[in-house]
């Protein structure tokens, strides 16, 4: 009797799958807030407001310079927007914020005031993992919520399988490794065996600010800030943890996908 | 029992005066404890404080029929101590935590080894409990799992499939969080509270927001408590939920696993609704909380928390109408209740041994001292009582959510919490999803943190855990451990 109540129940639901990034993509919740943008022009003279507020040390401002933010090191608490008189810092409400260097993440000064967006792999990668690419997660001190929000890429709301993007369980199975956590110490030489042994070519990708800076972490004697210090990383997606649509973005944007959707979909949402 | 206790007695969520604390020789203290959890009490925390070279060991206990916690203090000393883990299990990992950060050893300890700390470059390196015999064999598992999860290392002694002993090590996620206390609260130390363990953020936020209230000797408005309760309830849903299909996943009962896949992150999004992050960083601030949950918010979040109850409720249906689930849920990686007391189980696993211990029911602190969650208890110990507490706990707190989003509180969502008084010692705990998160604070002369104990309740419970592993198949492992699903980084801090 069961089996054909979870089979009628399974047809009336249909399909839960969201049609990103074909169709929209699905709304931010209102308070995300999304990247932030710095005008470091807005910026009263003199004023550091906003640099002893930050929990995770992002923002610095030398004497006669401009205000420089490392959105790598953010944590998104939004404590330097509600800080900043003049509104120099604001939040963009955009979940896309996948960068190929880490130097595209430092907002500040004119022709910076925001991230600078990944480009997609070129040439053999780009034919190598574009229709199929295989990554081994490693958690090196993530607190397990950027585990999950890059886990439940793979439930059916997500459905991570159709752009040929898998996690698979051993590294030698693996094109690249996906790191969360900022690398402890006790962490690192597993991470390295495991980056060892995946097959050439391979690439890395670190999720969230953990893995790109520390987070909250940073310059604690226990983490090595975040997996650049160990292997060479090819994508940084920011977040505390990084909302999973912005995961997702950061992958297809890597592979592509974003682009030949664009081709397809002219005006599409991307 | 607690009227008689030499301890100084307090509730949760408060503070005393640190010169209040009663201090003994550190013999005398190990013995006035273990007469205390002859009694019936229950050890929350035991740590040490530096002091001027030396140390001194704290105790906290919990009488939970009494609704009380007890403290007392060791005078400083250094060197050794007879450990109390020889007559209480429940110390074990407390003790040997103890010498690890201090350096005073636990003189008659039984297994005495580190428990974050490296042996040349990893913690799997260091010393394990072996069996020997012509058909035993050793099997390793992790740092690095299979899945996307957090890692660590565990090391059987099987006979055949036959688990006969199961170790854990841990000490992979280790980040230092407890050393980065000391002289705080810094600029970073909420974010690090929030991330201790990242699917416990409401739980430890509120541990630690709490815990400088009562610092400070001020409450926070009870709206906020309100909200914190609403909050907690959400997050305890989310990981239930999320545990439910998880473990439908590993006996391969998929309709299950895909909608509770879902379900969780339909949770997370209610949370997310009320301060915009999914796991609800930015939302619990000392004095109160930084968003407040309007009418036309909460309207919202009643409704999508109703769709999000049903198909909940649907998804367990299918799972427990499933004779193929309950046969392999049953009978599987089982805690009898006298270890569940014995080594000081909390929470969620607890109660699945029978055992009636729920800090928002026994040491009601915040909004729990106006409005109760029922406690739900199930027999058994095994992962079918594990996965049926996880189930009704989901009706109970979907109850709650329900009834106080009708019935909200008026009033401020925060007021400004004034700097820690000096001197001072507050404790408090917490009903996670996974169990008691316990916060010890103690100031010093300035009224910066002296020491900051925190015991996620993975540390009481992952010795549970590796009992319920002994004399089940090894196959059954990933089920007996997501019946659990223990934090390893909240274990490592
Ligand atoms: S939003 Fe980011 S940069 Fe601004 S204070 Fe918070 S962590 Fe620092
Ligand atoms: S970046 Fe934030 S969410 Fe991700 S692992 Fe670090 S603390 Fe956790």
């Amino acid at each position: 009797m069961f089996v054909l109540d979870t089979l009628i129940h399974r047809l009336k639901r249909g399909c839960e799958t969201m049609s990103y990034p074909q169709g929209p993509a699905p709304a931010l919740p209102d308070r995300h807030g999304g990247a932030l943008r710095v005008d470091a022009a807005k910026c009263a003279d003199g004023c550091s407001a906003c640099v002893p507020v930050c929990p995770t040390q992002a923002i610095t401002r030398a004497p006669g310079q401009p205000v420089a933010l490392d959105l790598g090191r953010c944590v998104f608490c939004a404590a330097c927007v509600e800080a900043c008189p003049p509104g120099a810092i604001v939040q963009t409400g955009d979940y896309r914020m996948a960068v190929r260097r880490r130097e595209d993440l430092m907002l500040g000064p004119s022709g910076q005031e925001e991230l600078r967006l990944a480009e997609a792999l070129d040439g053999k990668l780009r034919r190598l993992f574009g229709r199929s690419l295989r990554l081994r997660q490693v958690s090196a001190g993530g607190c397990s919520a950027c585990e999950a929000d890059t886990n439940v890429l793979g439930t059916i709301g997500w459905d991570l399988g159709r752009f040929g993007i898998q996690f698979v369980a051993s590294p030698r199975h693996a094109d690249g490794l996906l790191i969360t956590g900022p690398v402890t110490q006790n962490m690192e030489l597993a991470l390295s065996k495991a980056w060892a042994a995946v097959p050439e070519p391979k690439i890395v990708i670190a999720v969230g600010a953990c893995a790109i800076a520390g987070g909250p972490f940073v310059g604690h004697a226990a983490v090595r800030n975040g997996a650049a210090a160990v292997v060479p990383v090819d994508l940084y997606i920011p977040g505390c943890p990084p909302h999973p649509l912005t995961i997702l973005d950061g992958l297809l944007r890597l592979l592509g996908k974003l682009e030949e959707k664009r081709e397809r979909v002219p005006g599409g949402a991307g | 029992m607690s009227a008689e206790t030499p301890f100084a007695l307090l509730a949760n969520a408060a503070s005393l005066p640190w010169s209040d604390v009663p201090e003994w020789p550190a013999a005398d203290l190990v013995r006035a404890t273990a007469r205390e959890l002859d009694r019936g009490a229950r050890l929350c925390a035991w740590f040490g404080v530096p002091e001027h070279g030396a140390v001194r060991l704290v105790a906290l206990l919990a009488f939970d029929a009494d609704n009380t916690l007890a403290v007392g203090r060791s005078t400083p000393f250094t060197g050794s101590y007879p450990s109390l883990t020889v007559t209480h299990a429940q110390a074990q990992l407390f003790e040997r935590e103890l010498w690890e950060q201090h350096g005073v050893t636990p003189i008659g300890h039984p297994w005495l080894k580190p428990v974050r700390r490296t042996a040349a470059g990893a913690p799997a390196n260091g010393e394990f409990f072996r069996v020997d015999g012509p058909e035993v064999h050793e099997v390793a598992v992790g740092p690095i799992h299979a899945g996307i999860i957090e890692p660590g290392h565990f090391r059987f002694q099987c006979a055949g499939e036959e688990v006969l002993h199961l170790e854990v090590a841990l000490g992979y996620q280790h980040r230092g969080v407890e050393t980065a206390l000391a002289g705080g609260p810094h600029r970073a130390t909420l974010s690090q509270m929030e991330t201790v363990a990242g699917d416990t953020t409401v739980a430890h936020a509120t541990a630690y927001a709490t815990v400088l209230e009562a610092l400070a000797g001020v409450e926070a408005p009870l709206r906020a408590q309100w909200l914190r309760a609403i909050a907690l309830e959400l997050e305890r849903l989310a990981n239930h939920t999320g545990d439910l299909g998880a473990l439908a996943n590993d006996v391969a009962f998929l309709p299950t696993s895909a909608a509770c896949g879902k379900i969780r992150g339909d949770f997370l999004n209610l949370t997310a609704l009320i301060c915009g992050n999914r796991f609800g960083r930015g939302l619990v601030r000392p004095g109160g909380c930084r968003y407040d949950l309007e009418a036309e918010r909460a309207a919202q979040l009643l409704q999508r928390l109703r769709v999000a109850l049903r198909d909940t409720e649907q998804a367990a249906a299918w799972l427990w109408d499933a004779a193929s689930v309950r046969s392999r849920f049953e009978n599987v990686g089982t805690v009898f209740s006298a270890q569940a007391t014995e080594i000081g189980l909390v929470g969620m696993a607890a109660r699945a041994c029978g055992l009636v211990r729920d800090v928002r029911y026994d040491h009601p602190a915040g909004w729990h001292r106006f409005a109760q969650v029922p406690v739900v208890v199930w027999p058994g110990g095994d992962v079918f009582a594990r996965a049926k507490v996880r189930s009704l706990e989901i009706q109970r707190s979907g109850e709650f959510l329900c009834e106080q989003l009708a019935a909200p509180v008026e009033g401020e969502h925060s007021v400004e919490s004034p700097p820690p008084a000096p001197d001072t010692l507050a404790v408090a705990l917490v009903e996670g999803w996974r169990g008691e998160v316990c916060h010890v604070a103690l100031t010093d002369a300035a009224g910066r943190f002296l020491r900051y104990k925190i015991i996620d309740p993975s540390f009481h419970n992952w010795t549970g855990m590796t009992l319920a592993l002994r004399g089940t198949a090894i196959s059954d492992f990933p089920i007996c451990n997501k019946s659990f699903n223990l934090s390893y980084c909240g274990f490592d801090l």
